[in-house]
């Protein structure tokens, strides 16, 4: 099979408010190739995480609407399909078996009142048409995978009866069931202690060479950035602001905004402590963009230290920046 | 939860229910009037008369005393005679507890399986138009007075089309099943109405509640469809807040829908207890209060155990 597995392209997600449609995805492209991890950075209400949920369709219908643009999919069968423009029924299909979706909050996003096997099977029952009892064998099997001890005993326990790090790997487990061939995976680590991230995080690695599946992976931590994404798309406002490689992104950003996000990150490692330089933190000024009074240039002008009265005209373009990176930012050639 | 906490709310029940006796016993001598009333305007009865009722039936001691006769023949399962009709309380209660186990009973079950789907619609399609009618028909069948909408109801049905039969529960000289089945509807829906409209406000809040949760957004990452999320994954949970007001509501109606039995001449525990209310009965009062309070007593602790079994988090906590 050729071609991306998932390409969003002009992606544009409204919202209804009293105050109005309140548009929080304006024209998004992305792109993720078959196990590949795609991070999507960016602050809380940059809509990184609508982003997401609208490529899973999850926005219902009283909340909101995907109001333009594609997400073209391809399925196992290799036929791309427009996944903005498929029935329900036949989106349902997709989710959980071929499309998986794991989410920020292990705590709250299981169903308190069943058992860890069952909830672990549910797709596999649902998509697969398993009995009973293979589904049991499968939630046990499923548990060894992703390193829970103990898997018969546990397939039997109740959510509340886990730890969080636990309840995020049964989380993963059921989103995996199926072998998916894209894992959209929205902050599956923020809510977890740092040391139980990192577990989770080499698990998620593991499982991705394993499966072979395509990941886009939402996060605000750029820590959690490095350990895991192949190419990184940094949101703002609605928009992308820059994409790149991983490593491109963190060494070189190229729009103010990247620029600021890696500031504001507390640097732990060897070579800033040994050279006895405690670099002082660096805050991003002001704070996101009001998404129903949005500035009429670039969203990110107000908190910018390159800014110009250019940069208030109109919306910047986003202009590539080498061979595999954009940059939605006019003065991109100065920031270095 | 374990069968020991389960003893345990059992026995705590039994200083309560002497408390609830205690306080039941005082109000009703606190109202004004007594059991032989009745007959202090009636010529034929002489005041010799009276007063060997009034000893016969131990009226006369103090009422410390009277309560602590009561206690200890209660306490041996003697639950008096009616000063009113002379008969053992316990099988006046037996005989009009038949007719009102049917009726309440056949409601219940009526609004359980009209309230809990129109919860669900609502709460599924909150802010539609649907929605606004349930809400709507709910909040009217709420505020309306139970003896209001029986008497509406007999007046369209019985009166002017006469359809039903306005009271009673079955014909003289008929008594097939058809005939009181016909005799069920109007008393029925007058009852069911009032709970209908309320189970499904509860309903429809705990669903409200549940579908914003995030394990039913992960239901629908899984692939589920609306349908079975709802049956799946959001009732069991919804079910909860509901649970205890559907057990009291269940009693309150069991221990006599007062009101409604009225109105449609039901020979039931409510209007045995309105007869012997006016009677100034105090044994039929305090055997029909404490049956009452036995089920109150009982329905929370049915309501716990049925909580335990919705919720593993209380059963292992």
């Amino acid at each position: 099979m050729t071609g991306p597995l998932l390409d969003i392209r002009d992606l544009v997600t409204e919202f209804r408010t009293e105050a109005g449609l309140l548009r929080a995805v304006k024209g998004v492209d992305l792109t993720i190739a078959r196990g590949e991890t795609l991070a999507l950075v960016g602050e809380s209400g940059s809509g990184k995480s609508v982003t997401s949920l609208s490529a899973m369709r999850l926005i219902p219908d009283r909340v909101g609407r995907i109001a333009g643009g594609e997400i073209l999919f391809q399925g196992r069968d290799g036929r791309v399909r427009d996944l903005a423009q498929l029935d329900q029924r036949a989106m349902s299909d997709l989710r959980g078996s071929e499309i998986a979706m794991i989410f920020q909050e292990p705590m709250t996003s299981l169903n308190p009142a069943h058992r860890i096997g069952a909830q672990i099977a549910e797709a596999a029952r649902l998509h697969e048409g398993l009995s009973a009892k293979a589904a049991r064998a499968r939630a046990i099997e499923m548990l060894r995978l992703v390193e829970i001890p103990e898997p018969e005993r546990r397939a039997e326990a109740y959510p509340h009866q886990l730890s969080g790090g636990m309840r995020q790997r049964v989380m993963i487990a059921s989103a995996l069931v199926c072998n998916p061939s894209l894992l959209i995976a929205d902050e599956p680590t923020t809510a977890l202690d740092s040391t139980v991230q990192l577990q989770i995080l080499v698990l998620l690695k593991r499982l991705q060479e394993e499966f072979r599946m395509g990941i886009l992976f939402i996060t605000h931590n750029l820590g959690v950035v490095a350990e895991i994404a192949d190419r990184v798309a940094v949101m703002y406002g609605g928009r992308i602001v820059e994409d790149a490689p991983v490593d491109r992104i963190l060494e070189a950003p190229r729009h103010p905004y990247t620029k600021g996000l890696l500031g504001s990150v507390p640097r732990t490692d060897h070579a800033a402590r040994a050279s006895g330089q405690r670099e002082r933190l660096v805050q991003i000024p002001g704070s996101m963009v009001d998404p129903l009074r949005p500035p009429p240039g670039c969203d990110f002008e107000p908190r910018c230290a390159w800014s110009g009265p250019a940069c208030r005209a109109a919306v910047p373009p986003l202009e590539a920046t080498g061979p595999e990176g954009h940059a939605r930012c006019i003065r991109w050639k100065e920031i270095a | 939860m374990s069968f020991s906490f389960l003893i345990r709310r059992i026995l705590g029940a039994i200083p309560l229910l002497f408390g609830i006796s205690l306080v039941l016993f005082t109000i009703i001598h606190l109202a004004p009037g007594g059991p032989l009333d009745v007959y202090a305007d009636n010529p034929s009865v002489s005041p010799e008369a009276l007063e060997q009722i009034r000893e016969a039936f131990g009226l006369d001691r103090p009422v410390p005393v009277q309560y602590v006769l009561w206690l200890r023949s209660m306490l041996v399962g003697d639950w008096g005679l009616s000063i009113r009709t002379g008969r053992p309380v316990l099988d006046e209660i037996l005989t009009r507890l038949g007719p009102t186990m049917q009726l309440g009973g056949i409601s219940m079950l009526l609004s359980f399986l009209v309230a809990v789907p129109l919860g669900i619609i609502s709460a599924a399609r909150r802010g539609s138009r649907t929605d606004s009618t349930v809400t709507l028909a709910a909040f009217a069948g709420i505020s309306l007075p139970v003896f209001w909408s029986a008497l509406l109801l007999q007046l369209v049905f019985s009166v002017w089309l006469g359809w039903l039969p306005s009271a009673g529960m079955k014909s003289i000289g008929d008594g097939s099943v058809s005939d009181r089945l016909l005799h069920l509807i109007l008393p029925v829906t007058v009852l069911s109405l009032a709970t209908i409209a309320s189970w499904s406000r509860y309903i429809r809040s705990g669903m409200v509640d549940v579908l914003s949760q995030d394990y039913i957004r992960t239901a629908y990452a899984k692939g589920r469809r609306e349908g079975s999320v709802i049956l799946r994954h959001a009732l069991r949970n919804a079910m909860i807040p509901a649970v205890t007001v559907i057990a009291i509501d269940f009693v309150t109606i069991i221990s006599g829908a007062v009101i409604t039995e009225t109105v449609f001449a039901w020979p039931g525990i409510g209007r045995l207890f309105v007869e012997s209310m006016n009677g100034r009965d105090y044994p039929m009062l305090m055997g029909l209060m404490m049956m009452g309070s036995v089920g109150v007593v009982a329905a929370n602790i049915i309501a716990d155990i049925v909580y335990a079994t919705l919720d593993p988090r209380i059963r292992h906590g």
